[in-house]
C-alpha cells in the first residue's frame, strides 16, 4: 500500500469541492472498515503524510497570506471530521475486537478442577463445641480435666461407696501399679468435683470431654467415647432448675419442639436421679422418646467432698453422650463410623454438623 | 429381674389382658427400665393337646434304626374332635411316627398337631414318613423349647401329671404365661424379689398390694433348733458379716418328686433352671420374697454350724466342684467338718442335697453387703445369691421365707416340719430420717402436699410421724429399703410416687460468665485452621503398643518416654497409654490407604500420657469429706501429666488430581508449613532446627523450638524403614506439636508496628555458604546484621554445583529496606546490605557470589 491514492492530484486547499470529496472518500473508507488493522491502513491513506489531507494542508503555507485564514478553517473542520470518524470507527472495532478475544477465552466452568484440598473437622467435636456454644450462651463455663485421674475423683468423691456394685458396673479400665490409684475416667464427673475444689460458688459450668470404659468396640458400644455433663450449684436450685435448663438446651439443639422426660433412676452421686428421654419426631421407625443421659440432684456427699455445705447450696448435674447424641440427631447407624476414621465420614460431614 | 405375670398377679393388681409390654410401662414410671419380653406364645402355636399312647409299633428300618408308629388318642375317648383342619382326624386318634423310644403304651404325652408351631418356626403338618402318614408330632421338652433335656420325649407321669385327654398342654405347662423383664439399678436391692416389684407396680398404678410376706403364718419366735453360732471375729467397717441366720428342718422328704409344672415355668420365665425339687424350691422362694437360703443334707452336717471368717490356708469344695482357697476376709459357713459354703454367695459340695436325702435344714440369713460382695468379687463368683446379698436384702423377711420353703418342702416334697428351729442374731437399728416439711418441695420444685408425702413415704412402708415443734416428719424406713438414709433419698421417694412429670420447669440464670477460656479458643482455632487448610480431623484411640510409644514418644533426642501401662487393657497388643499421637495417626492413614484412599491429609488434636515424678496415691480419702489441703495436693501432684498434643500426617499428594491440575507429592516441607500454621494461628514463631528423631529420616526432620529454646515438637519425611514396615507410601511426612506448650508461649498483647509509608528498598545478595550450614541461620546473621532498616528478608534460591566449590551451596536472598522516616538512598541500602553480609561472613564465612 502507499501513501497515497494512485493518480489522485493534490488537491487545493481552498477547493471545497474537492476537500470535502477527500473527506467523504475518507469517511466511507472509514465506515467500511472492519477490523482494526484495516482501519490502520485507511487511517495511513486518509490521514498520512502523504495523504491528500495532509497534502493539501501543506499547500497551505504557500498560500497567499489572505487565504491562509480561509484555508486553515478549512482544513482544520476537514481534518476533525476525519479525526472524528477514525476515533468513533477505533472505539466500535475495538469494542468488537475485545468482545470477541472474550468469547474466544471461554471455558467449560463445568470442567474445573478441584485444586484446592477440602479438610473436615471430625463430626464429635464439631458437635462437642456447638454444644459448648449453648451453654457458653446462658453464661455457663466450659471445664476440662485430665483423662487419667485419681480414683478418688472419679469415684469416691462422687459418693462411689468402695465395695458397692454401682462401682463395678462402671467397667473402668485401670493403670499400673493398682496401688497408685489411678484410672481412665469413666465419666467426665470428676471434672465437676475439680471444678467445685477450684472454683467459688455459685457455680455452672459444663464438662466436655474423652472418658473410657472396657467396652469392645462394635455397632453401639466403644472403649473411648465423648460425654458432655453439666454442674450447677447455687442457693435454692430445685429439679424444677434442672428440668429447666435441660428444657432450654435440648430446644437449643432440636428446635423448639423439642420435649424432654424424666425417669426415676439411680446414680451414687445424685439424689434424686433421673433419666433423660428425648422426644425424636423424625426417628427413623416412627416418632419416640429415646434415651439421652442421666441427671439429677447433686448428692450432699458430693457437696461435702468439695467442701461446700450442702445445707447453704444445692445443685443439679446432667451428662449426655455426644457419640449417642451425633447417633440418633444425625443418623449414624453405626459407632465404628465415628471411630475408624476413615476419610469419607469426616469429609461427608466437612465443617458443619 | 424376670417378672413372670402369673407370679406378679398373686400380689398385684395386674389386668387380665395386660401384657409384659404394658407391665413393663407401667414399672418405668416408677424407675424400671424396660429391658425384655419372654414370650413363649411368640415361638410356640398350638392346637398341642395331652395325648395318650394308645399303641406302639416298632418298625425296624433298613437303615438300622427302629421307629415308632404309634396310635396316639388325643380326644377322650367317646367325644369327638372339635377341632378341623388338614391331617386333623376327626376319630380322635391320630397316626404318629416317633422316632424316641423313652415311653410305653398307656403313656401320656404332648402331642403337637398338625397346624402347630415349634420355636425355630417349625410348621407341624401331616406327612407321609416311613410308610406311614404321620399326623404330628409327640414332643420333647426340648422341642417345646422349655429344656435342654435330650433324653427321648415327654411323658407327663414324670414329672407328676396325669391329665385328663385332650387338655390344652400349653396350658398345662404354664406356657401361656410371660415375663416382663426390667433393669434393676444397684441401690434396690428390694426390687429383685416378685415382692418387692409388686410392691412397685402398686405404686406406679395406684391399686392395691397384697405383701407375700403376710401370706406366710412363720412364728414369732423359734426355739431348739440345730445350733449355730455367729462369731465374727473381723467385722469389715465394724459390722458383723452375719447379723442373723434362721434355721428349720424338714424331716422326712423325698427329694426325687418331681417339681409341679407351674413352679418349673415361673422359674423358667424368671430365668432359673429347674434342678431339683428342693434346689427349685429355695430359688423359688428367692425370687418371691427376695431372700436367697440354701437347703443342707442334715445327715452331711456334723455338729454346730458356726459363721465365722477363713482362717489362712483354709480351702473348699464348692457346689461348681471347684476347690478354692479362701482368704481370711471370707466370711464361711462352717461345721466340725470345716467350711460348708462361703456365705451368701456359693454352698459347700459336701453338704449339697440330693436324691437320696430325706432330712433337709434350711438356711434364710443375713449378711453385710460389703462382705459378701468382696467374696464374690475374690472368688469370681456372681450368684443370684450374692447379688441380692450385696444390694441388701431385707433383715425381717428371713424367718418369713425360712417358713415359706419349709411349707413348701412339706407340701410338695411331703415330710413333716420341726417345731424348733433357730432364729440368732440383732436386728440393726430401723433408720429414722428426719425430714423438714418444706424440704422435698424445695429439693424438688413441686409445692407437695401433707398427703402426697406421707401418703407416697407409708405406701413404701415407712412409718411416717409428723414432730409439729421442728415442723417436720420423722420417718422410720421400711427394714428391705437399705437404701433410704437421708432426707434427699426420702425426697427422692415422694417424687418418684407422685410422678417426675409433675415436675415444673424453670431456667436459673448463670452469673455473667466469661465465655471461652484463652486455651479453649486457642485449641479451636487451631483445629478449624488445619481442617480449612484442607486436613481432615481423625479421633484416634490412646491405647498403643510399647514399641509404638518407643518410636514415636520422644523424650528428648532419641531417648524413648516412659508410658503408663493399662492394669486391664482391652488388648494386651495395646496396653499402653499413648506418649504420642502419630501411631493413631498412622494406624489411621493405613485403614483409609486399605479402603483405597493413599491420598491423605489427617491430624488428631489429643492428650499423651507422660508419666514423670509422683504417680498416683498410695491411699485415697473417704468420701463425703473434702480431704485436707495437703491431701488434695497429692492427688493433684498423682495425676500423670496430659498435654494436648496436636499430630498430622500426609501422604501421597496434596489434592486429587484433574483435568487442568497437577497434584502435588506431599513433601518434607510440608510437614513444617503444617506446622507453621499452627503457630501462625497461635502467634508464635517456631525456631527450625536440623533434628533427630528415631521416627523420622535422618536428613529430614525438623526440630520445632520455641524462641525461648523448649523444643515443642518435631516435623518432617518419616523414616523409609518405617514406612515399609507399616506399609505407608514412600515419602509420607509428619508433624507432631506439643500444643499447650504452644498456648502458653502466644503472646498475650501484641503491641502495633508503624507502618511506613516511604518507598521500599530491595537487594538481592547470594552467599556461599559450607554445606552443614543451615540456612535459617545465615538468615537469621543476616537479619541481625542489617539492623532496623531491614524489613524482610527471604531465602529466595538455593544452588550448589557447576561455579560453586564442592562442600559448599549458594543461598539467594532478597532484603527489603524501608525507613521509617524517609526515602532511603541507594548507598544507605546498599551499606546496610554489607553490614548484613559481614555478620554472615564473620559467623559462617559466607562469601559474596
Amino acid at each position: 500500500m502507499t501513501d497515497t491514492l494512485p493518480g489522485a492530484a493534490i488537491p487545493n486547499p481552498l477547493d471545497e469541492a474537492a476537500i470535502t470529496a477527500a473527506v467523504e472518500e475518507a469517511v466511507a473508507a472509514i465506515a467500511a472498515a472492519s477490523s482494526l488493522e484495516e482501519l490502520k491502513a485507511v487511517r495511513l491513506a486518509h490521514t498520512g503524510e502523504k495523504s491528500p489531507l495532509s497534502l493539501a494542508n501543506r499547500e497551505i503555507g504557500g498560500l497567499p497570506k489572505e487565504q491562509k485564514a480561509a484555508a486553515g478553517k478549512l482544513m482544520g473542520s476537514s481534518r476533525g471530521r476525519v479525526n472524528q470518524a477514525l476515533a468513533a470507527r477505533t472505539a466500535v472495532l475495538e469494542a468488537e475486537n475485545d468482545a470477541r478475544i472474550l468469547v474466544e477465552e471461554t471455558v467449560d466452568v463445568t470442567a474445573a478442577p478441584r485444586r484446592r484440598r477440602a479438610g473436615a473437622r471430625h463430626p464429635l467435636s464439631t458437635l462437642q463445641d456447638r454444644v459448648a456454644d449453648i451453654f457458653v450462651g446462658m453464661g455457663w463455663e466450659i471445664a476440662e480435666g485430665p483423662e487419667v485421674e485419681s480414683e478418688w475423683f472419679n469415684f469416691d468423691a462422687l459418693n462411689f461407696k468402695p465395695d458397692h456394685p454401682a462401682r463395678e458396673m462402671q467397667d473402668t479400665f485401670f493403670v499400673e501399679p493398682p496401688e497408685a490409684h489411678l484410672l481412665m475416667r469413666t465419666h467426665t464427673s470428676p471434672v465437676q468435683v475439680r471444678s467445685m475444689l477450684e472454683r467459688e460458688v455459685p457455680i455452672y459450668v459444663l464438662c466436655p470431654g474423652k472418658v473410657f470404659r472396657t467396652d469392645e468396640l462394635d455397632a453401639t458400644h466403644t472403649p473411648v467415647f465423648h460425654q458432655f455433663e453439666g454442674l450447677a450449684i447455687d442457693k435454692k436450685l430445685s429439679m424444677a432448675d434442672l428440668r429447666g435448663t435441660l428444657e432450654h438446651f435440648a430446644r437449643q439443639m432440636f428446635g423448639d419442639e423439642a420435649q424432654i422426660r424424666l425417669r426415676p433412676n439411680y446414680f451414687p452421686f445424685t439424689e434424686p436421679s433421673a433419666e433423660l428421654d428425648i422426644w425424636h419426631p423424625g426417628a427413623k421407625g416412627g416418632p419416640r422418646w429415646i434415651e439421652w443421659g442421666g441427671c439429677g440432684m447433686v448428692n450432699p456427699n458430693v457437696l461435702r467432698a468439695a467442701g461446700i455445705d450442702p445445707d447453704e447450696y444445692s445443685g443439679f448435674a446432667f451428662g449426655m453422650g455426644i457419640e449417642r447424641t451425633l447417633m440418633f440427631r444425625n443418623e449414624v447407624g453405626d459407632m465404628r463410623d465415628m471411630i475408624e476414621g476413615d476419610v469419607r465420614f469426616s469429609e461427608h460431614f466437612g465443617m458443619e454438623i | 429381674m424376670r417378672i413372670p405375670l402369673s407370679w406378679l398377679r398373686e400380689f398385684a393388681q395386674v389386668p387380665a389382658d395386660a401384657t409384659a409390654e404394658d407391665v413393663m410401662a407401667e414399672l418405668v414410671k416408677v424407675g424400671f427400665e424396660e429391658e425384655a419380653v419372654h414370650r413363649p406364645t411368640d415361638q410356640l402355636k398350638g392346637p398341642i393337646v395331652v395325648g395318650q399312647v394308645l399303641s406302639l409299633v416298632k418298625e425296624p428300618q433298613s437303615n438300622g434304626k427302629t421307629i415308632n408308629w404309634c396310635q396316639v388318642r388325643v380326644v377322650p375317648e367317646g367325644q369327638e374332635q372339635t377341632l378341623t383342619g388338614k391331617g386333623i382326624d376327626p376319630s380322635g386318634v391320630q397316626g404318629i411316627i416317633c422316632g424316641a423310644h423313652n415311653f410305653v403304651e398307656g403313656d401320656k404325652v404332648v402331642v403337637t398337631l398338625p397346624g402347630a408351631v415349634l420355636p425355630g418356626d417349625f410348621h407341624i403338618s401331616a406327612r407321609k414318613t416311613y410308610g406311614h402318614l404321620s399326623a404330628g408330632m409327640i414332643a420333647s421338652v426340648r422341642e417345646l423349647g422349655i429344656g435342654e433335656d435330650h433324653d427321648g420325649i415327654l411323658v407327663l407321669s414324670r414329672i407328676g401329671l396325669d391329665p385328663e385327654v385332650g387338655t390344652d398342654a400349653m396350658a398345662l405347662l404354664g406356657l401361656y404365661d410371660e415375663a416382663a423383664e426390667i433393669n434393676v439399678t444397684p441401690d434396690r436391692g428390694y426390687a429383685f424379689s416378685i415382692r418387692g416389684v409388686a410392691r412397685e407396680y402398686a405404686h406406679a398404678t395406684g391399686t392395691v398390694f397384697t405383701d407375700p410376706a403376710s401370706k406366710v403364718a412363720a412364728p414369732a419366735s423359734l426355739q431348739g433348733g440345730y445350733g449355730v453360732k455367729l462369731n465374727d471375729d473381723a467385722p469389715i467397717y465394724g459390722k458383723p458379716g452375719c447379723d442373723r441366720f434362721v434355721a428349720r428342718t424338714v424331716r422326712g422328704v423325698d427329694a426325687t418328686r418331681p417339681t409341679p409344672p407351674w413352679m418349673v415355668s415361673r422359674l423358667r420365665l424368671a430365668g432359673i433352671r429347674s434342678i431339683s425339687l428342693p434346689v427349685d424350691i429355695s430359688n423359688y422362694v428367692m425370687l418371691e420374697l427376695g431372700q436367697p437360703n440354701h437347703c443342707y443334707d442334715l445327715d452331711k452336717l456334723s455338729g454346730d454350724i458356726v459363721v465365722r471368717r477363713a482362717v489362712a490356708g483354709e480351702k473348699i469344695t464348692t457346689l461348681d466342684g471347684k476347690v478354692r482357697a479362701l482368704d481370711v476376709e471370707d466370711l464361711l459357713i462352717t461345721d466340725d467338718s470345716g467350711a460348708i459354703g462361703i456365705a451368701g454367695v456359693m454352698g459347700g459340695a459336701n453338704t449339697e442335697v440330693s436324691d437320696s436325702t430325706t432330712k433337709i435344714l434350711v438356711e434364710a440369713a443375713h449378711f453385710d453387703e460389703v462382705s459378701i460382695a468382696r467374696s464374690r468379687r475374690r472368688h469370681k463368683l456372681p450368684s443370684e445369691a450374692s447379688k441380692r446379698f450385696e444390694r441388701g436384702v431385707d433383715w425381717q423377711v428371713a424367718n418369713v421365707a425360712a417358713q415359706r420353703v419349709i411349707d413348701l418342702l412339706v407340701e410338695l416334697a411331703g415330710g413333716t416340719a420341726d417345731e424348733a428351729g433357730t432364729d440368732v442374731g440383732t436386728a440393726p437399728d430401723a433408720v429414722t430420717i428426719e425430714l423438714p416439711a418444706g424440704y422435698a418441695a424445695s429439693r424438688i420444685g413441686i409445692d407437695f402436699t401433707e398427703e402426697q408425702i406421707t401418703g407416697s413415704l407409708k405406701d413404701l412402708g415407712a412409718i411416717v410421724l409428723k414432730d409439729e415443734a421442728s415442723d417436720s416428719y420423722v420417718v422410720t424406713a421400711p427394714s428391705w429399703r437399705n437404701d433410704l438414709e437421708t432426707k434427699e433419698d426420702l425426697s427422692e421417694e415422694i417424687a418418684r410416687l407422685v410422678g417426675y412429670d409433675n415436675i415444673p420447669a424453670t431456667l436459673p440464670v448463670a452469673p455473667p460468665g466469661r465465655g471461652l477460656t484463652r486455651t479453649q479458643q486457642q485449641k479451636r482455632r487451631v483445629v478449624q485452621a488445619l481442617a480449612d487448610a484442607g486436613l481432615t480431623e481423625v479421633l484416634s484411640y490412646p491405647f498403643v503398643s510399647k514399641s509404638a510409644n518407643d518410636t514415636f514418644g520422644v523424650a528428648e533426642e532419641g531417648a524413648a518416654r516412659t508410658a503408663l501401662k493399662l492394669a486391664n487393657p482391652i488388648s494386651e497388643e495395646h496396653g499402653y497409654l499413648r506418649t504420642s499421637v502419630l501411631p493413631g495417626l498412622i494406624e489411621v492413614a493405613r485403614r483409609n490407604h486399605s479402603r483405597g484412599f493413599r491420598d491423605l491429609a489427617l491430624f488428631e488434636a489429643g492428650s499423651v500420657f507422660l508419666p514423670d515424678g509422683q504417680l498416683g496415691t498410695a491411699s485415697i480419702p473417704p468420701l463425703g469429706i473434702k480431704p485436707s489441703d495437703e491431701v488434695l495436693d497429692g492427688l493433684y501432684d498423682g495425676v500423670p501429666d496430659q498435654p494436648l498434643h496436636i499430630a498430622a500426617v500426609l501422604t501421597g499428594h496434596d489434592s486429587p488430581a484433574a483435568a487442568g491440575h497437577t497434584p502435588r507429592a506431599w513433601d518434607w516441607a510440608d510437614a513444617l508449613d503444617v506446622a507453621r500454621l499452627v503457630g501462625d494461628v497461635l502467634g508464635v514463631e517456631l525456631v527450625v532446627s536440623q533434628g533427630s528423631h528415631q521416627a523420622f529420616h535422618p536428613g529430614r526432620a525438623a526440630r520445632l523450638a520455641l524462641r525461648a529454646g523448649d523444643v515443642v515438637g518435631y516435623a518432617g519425611e518419616l523414616h523409609p524403614k518405617l514406612l515399609a514396615a507399616h506399609d505407608m507410601p514412600a515419602r509420607s511426612v509428619a508433624l507432631e506439636l506439643n500444643a499447650d506448650a504452644l498456648f502458653d508461649a502466644a503472646p498475650d498483647v501484641i503491641v502495633a508496628k508503624h507502618i511506613s509509608g516511604f518507598p521500599v528498598a530491595t537487594q538481592d545478595v547470594a552467599l556461599v555458604v559450607p554445606q552443614d550450614v543451615p540456612a535459617d541461620a545465615v538468615l537469621a546473621a543476616l537479619r541481625e546484621g542489617a539492623g532496623e532498616l531491614l524489613e524482610d528478608v527471604a531465602l529466595f534460591d538455593v544452588y550448589a554445583g557447576k561455579g560453586i566449590e564442592g562442600g559448599k551451596k549458594s543461598l539467594a536472598f532478597g532484603l527489603r529496606f524501608r525507613a521509617a522516616d524517609r526515602t532511603l538512598t541507594a548507598d544507605e541500602a546498599s551499606a546496610a546490605r554489607e553490614a548484613a553480609v559481614a555478620v554472615a561472613a564473620e559467623r559462617f564465612g559466607a562469601v559474596q557470589r
